[in-house]
């Protein structure tokens, strides 16, 4: 009952469900931004209805658990408004991405709201309109006082990827499972997967703290998140 | 006429069951959970080197896998070497390792926020270390972790629908048996997703409560209150 062969044998099973796991966060990462960033902007600067829509957003992703979500929008919500073709993939990628929207935006809303109110003052008072002074003085700031909060997205989502194996789409862990119940070997696969999980997991956080330290201005904090 | 028989007969009554079950869950859990983490903090910030080393790696290795397949080793791994769990056992198992690793971080961040001086000044008095933990810096650390700890308990009400993945049939399990039997899933996932709704925003509203009781006046916390 040696493991490693079995492994290896697996290997190209192993790896493509990597694939899909990392394809699943890297894409729930970029909704999460391309969503999230204007959701705070609109909760920050927009005007009341605009921050209401984005607080009931909000409060809803954030209040459900992830399967219920991914149930909600799999079984019921996508096939109803006819986008029942999708793959499974793609809607535990949106899932992901619609509920890290919610999340990240706040992370993006505490750090455009720890950039001073005088920056935006004195950026009008040169001439810029709102927008210009959004887009070159408080978002440069914003960001990078983001990212370390921001980050901590990444082992979050990673480790709710692997919910997605609830509608069937194929990463690491449906691969895993696939392993046990055809080797009928459960621990060492098991444990396996965790060690997986865990190595993109740190390994992952290591790189993001690396773009980090690179994209840090000199001589200025990255505040304190 | 059709739907409000279905909502009030069907759907209703399944789901409270459903809601009974999570909330023994959540109950189940979470007071080990805020031991585990308390004990796993104070080990890994005052233990010796190897109670420390543990606690760090214990939390490094749930932290770093997915709760899912924490319940997946717990429920379908462990019988192969000999131990055997009934699936709600199994839940309650792992959202106790899981709330208690992320528990025992909030913890830790409090403990160490605690100035050094306490304790010095507590053994000046002639307290031993222990004592001097127990009475003096673990009161303040808990107090000033109460939004991270609220936080992971509102984590454990969302997360503790992934028992459903092992057959325990709980609020989201009982919706996903009504929604294929009836096949009525949008509603069925939306009445679902209005009690945890519910259920969130009450925590929420009873975790500002709590904040503001056990606050020590003229020590206002800077950040802002719990978020969901």
């Amino acid at each position: 009952m040696d493991v490693l062969p079995i492994l290896l044998d697996w290997l190209p099973y192993l790896l493509s469900g990597i694939a899909s796991t990392l394809g699943l966060v890297l894409a729930a990462l970029g909704l999460g931004v391309l969503l999230g960033l204007p959701m705070a902007l609109g909760q920050v600067y927009g005007a009341r209805p605009v921050r209401w829509v984005v607080g009931i957003y909000v409060w809803f992703f954030r209040g459900l658990p992830i399967l219920v979500l991914l149930f909600l929008f799999w079984f019921g919500i996508f096939p109803a408004i006819g986008l029942g073709e999708l793959s499974a993939f793609v809607v535990g990628a949106v899932v992901l991405g619609l509920r890290g929207a919610a999340y990240q935006s706040q992370i993006f809303r505490g750090a455009i709201q720890s950039v001073g109110e005088g920056q935006m003052i004195a950026a009008r008072s040169l001439g810029m309109s709102r927008l210009t002074a959004i887009r070159s003085v408080i978002l440069p700031q914003a960001v990078r006082i983001a990212l370390p909060g921001w980050s901590n997205e990444y082992p979050n989502i990673l480790t709710d990827s692997a919910v997605c194996y609830a509608i069937g789409v194929v990463e690491l862990l449906t691969i895993t499972s696939r392993m046990v119940t055809q080797t009928h070997i459960t621990m060492p696969i098991y444990l396996a997967a965790a060690g997986i999980f865990i190595v993109l997991n740190y390994g992952g956080l290591k790189l993001l703290h690396r773009l980090e330290k690179r994209i840090a201005i000199p001589g200025f904090g990255t505040g304190a998140m | 006429m059709e739907q409000a028989v279905f909502f009030f007969e069907i759907l209703l009554p399944a789901l409270m069951q459903g809601l009974v079950v999570t909330l023994q869950l959540i109950a189940c859990s979470a007071p080990f959970g805020l031991a585990l983490g308390i004990a796993v903090a104070v080990g890994r910030q005052y233990g010796n080197p190897v109670i420390s080393w543990l606690c760090k790696t214990y939390v490094f290795l749930i932290k770093g896998t997915p709760l899912l397949l924490l319940l997946f080793i717990l429920y379908f791994g462990l019988p192969s070497i000999g131990i055997t769990f009934t699936a709600f056992v199994a839940s309650v198992v792992g959202f106790i390792l899981c709330n208690g690793a992320y528990n025992a971080e909030y913890i830790r961040g409090a403990l160490i926020s605690i100035k050094e001086g306490q304790m010095v000044a507590a053994q000046a008095l002639g307290m031993t270390r222990w004592q001097a933990i127990r009475n003096v810096i673990l009161p303040q650390a808990l107090c000033r972790a109460i939004p991270g700890l609220s936080n992971e308990f509102i984590y454990l009400i969302k997360y503790s629908s992934l028992a459903y993945m092992i057959t325990v049939i709980e609020l989201s399990g009982a919706g996903k048996l009504v929604a294929t039997k009836y096949f009525t899933y949008t509603e069925s996932f939306a009445a679902v997703g209005i009690v945890y709704l519910v259920l969130v925003s009450i925590t929420t509203i009873a975790v500002t409560i709590l904040e503001k009781r056990v606050a020590v006046p003229g020590t206002a916390r800077a950040t802002p209150s719990a978020q969901l």
